[in-house]
C-alpha cells in the first residue's frame, strides 16, 4: 500500500505528511523547553538575590560557550547549503555540507564535554546548587536533542541519500525536515547561551 | 517553503543571515562587558536573542514564505507559550501581594 501526501502536498494544507509532523512535533518542543524557561524563572526570582552568587561559583567558560555558539550557527548555514545543494541536483556538494553539519554538531558535543568535565573535577554537580541544577538539566536536554539531530542528519547524508536516485524530491523535503528540526535546536541554544552564561 | 524558489537568491540570503548572527552574537557578549544594571542587562541580552531567533525562523527555517496552516499552528503554539511563561510570573506577583498585605494586616490604624 503507498502512503499518500508523502511528496505531494494534500489538497486540505497545501503541505506533505513530514512538514506538517515535523512541525507538530517543534510545536511540542517549543512546550517542552518552555516549560524548562518557566521553571528557570521561577528559580531565579525564588533565590532571594543568590542567583548572581550561584552564577559566579558555578564558573561557567564564556569564551568556550562563545565558540558553542558560533559553531552551531556555522553549522545551521552547513544545514541550509545541504539543502539548497539538494535543490540544484548536486548530490556531492549536498553531502559535502551534510557531514559538516553533523561534524559541527560533533565539535559542539566535544566542547560541552570538556565543559562538563572542568564542572565536575571542581565538584560542579547538578545537586551542588539550584543554578547548576537548572544549567544541567537544560544543556543536557539540548545536548541530547544535538545527537538526535545528528543522528537524523548523518542517515540522510549517508545511507538515505540513495534516494536522490529514485525520488529526489522526497529527499530534498526529508533534508528540509530535519534542517527545521536543526535549526530549532540552534534557536534553542540562542536563548541559553545568553541566559546562563552572560546574564 | 513555496515550491518557487529562486535558490541563488536564498543561498545569498542564507549568507547575509549567518553575517548578521554572527555579528548579533558578538553583541551578545560585548553587551556583557558594559556596566549597567541587571534589568537593562537582561532586556539588552534577551532583545539580541529575539533578533537572532527570529532571523533563525524567518529565513533558515523559511518561516518567511510558509503555508498559513503553519502560522496558525504557530501562532497557538505561542498563546500556550506565552501563558506558559506569565505562570512564574503571576506566582510572583501574587506572593508579592499577599506579603503586603500580611505587612498592612500587622500594621496599628
Amino acid at each position: 500500500m503507498e502512503i499518500p501526501y508523502t511528496v505531494e502536498a494534500h489538497p486540505e494544507t497545501g503541505l506533505n505528511n513530514g512538514k506538517i509532523g515535523i512541525w507538530l512535533f517543534l510545536t511540542s518542543e517549543v512546550m517542552l523547553f518552555g516549560a524548562l524557561f518557566a521553571t528557570f524563572i521561577m528559580l531565579r526570582i525564588g533565590s532571594d538575590g543568590n542567583w548572581a552568587a550561584m552564577q559566579a561559583e558555578a564558573e561557567l567558560n564564556i569564551l568556550l560557550a562563545t565558540v558553542n555558539t558560533l559553531v552551531l550557527i556555522a553549522s545551521s548555514l552547513t544545514m541550509v547549503m545541504a539543502w539548497a545543494s539538494l535543490m540544484r541536483g548536486q548530490l556531492g556538494r549536498f553531502k559535502l555540507f551534510g557531514w559538516l553539519t553533523v561534524g559541527c554538531g560533533g565539535v559542539f558535543l566535544v566542547i560541552k564535554y570538556f565543559e562538563y568535565t572542568a564542572k565536575f573535577a571542581h565538584d560542579h554537580y547538578p545537586e551542588s546548587s539550584t543554578f547548576l541544577a537548572i544549567y544541567f538539566a537544560m544543556t543536557g536536554l539540548h545536548a541530547l536533542h544535538v545527537i538526535g539531530g545528528m543522528a537524523w542528519n548523518a542517515y540522510f547524508t549517508g545511507p538515505g541519500s540513495k534516494l536522490f536516485h529514485t525520488n529526489r524530491q522526497w529527499l530534498t523535503d526529508r533534508v528540509e525536515h530535519s534542517g527545521l528540526f536543526w535549526h530549532f535546536v540552534d534557536l534553542v541554544w540562542i536563548f541559553l547561551f545568553p541566559v546562563f552564561y552572560l546574564l | 517553503m513555496s515550491e518557487h524558489v529562486d535558490i541563488d537568491k536564498q543561498v545569498r540570503i542564507y549568507f547575509m543571515v549567518f553575517g548578521a548572527l554572527m555579528v548579533g552574537t558578538a553583541a551578545t557578549v560585548g553587551a556583557y562587558y558594559l556596566d549597567v544594571s541587571v534589568p537593562v542587562a537582561l532586556t539588552i541580552g534577551l532583545f539580541i536573542a529575539s533578533v537572532k531567533a527570529s532571523l533563525v525562523a524567518c529565513f533558515f527555517m523559511h518561516l518567511i514564505d510558509e503555508k498559513k496552516i503553519i502560522y496558525w499552528t504557530l501562532a497557538l503554539t505561542v498563546a500556550f507559550f506565552i501563558a506558559l511563561m506569565a505562570l512564574p510570573l503571576l506566582t510572583s506577583v501574587t506572593d508579592q501581594v499577599g506579603e503586603f498585605a500580611e505587612v498592612e494586616a500587622h500594621e496599628p490604624h
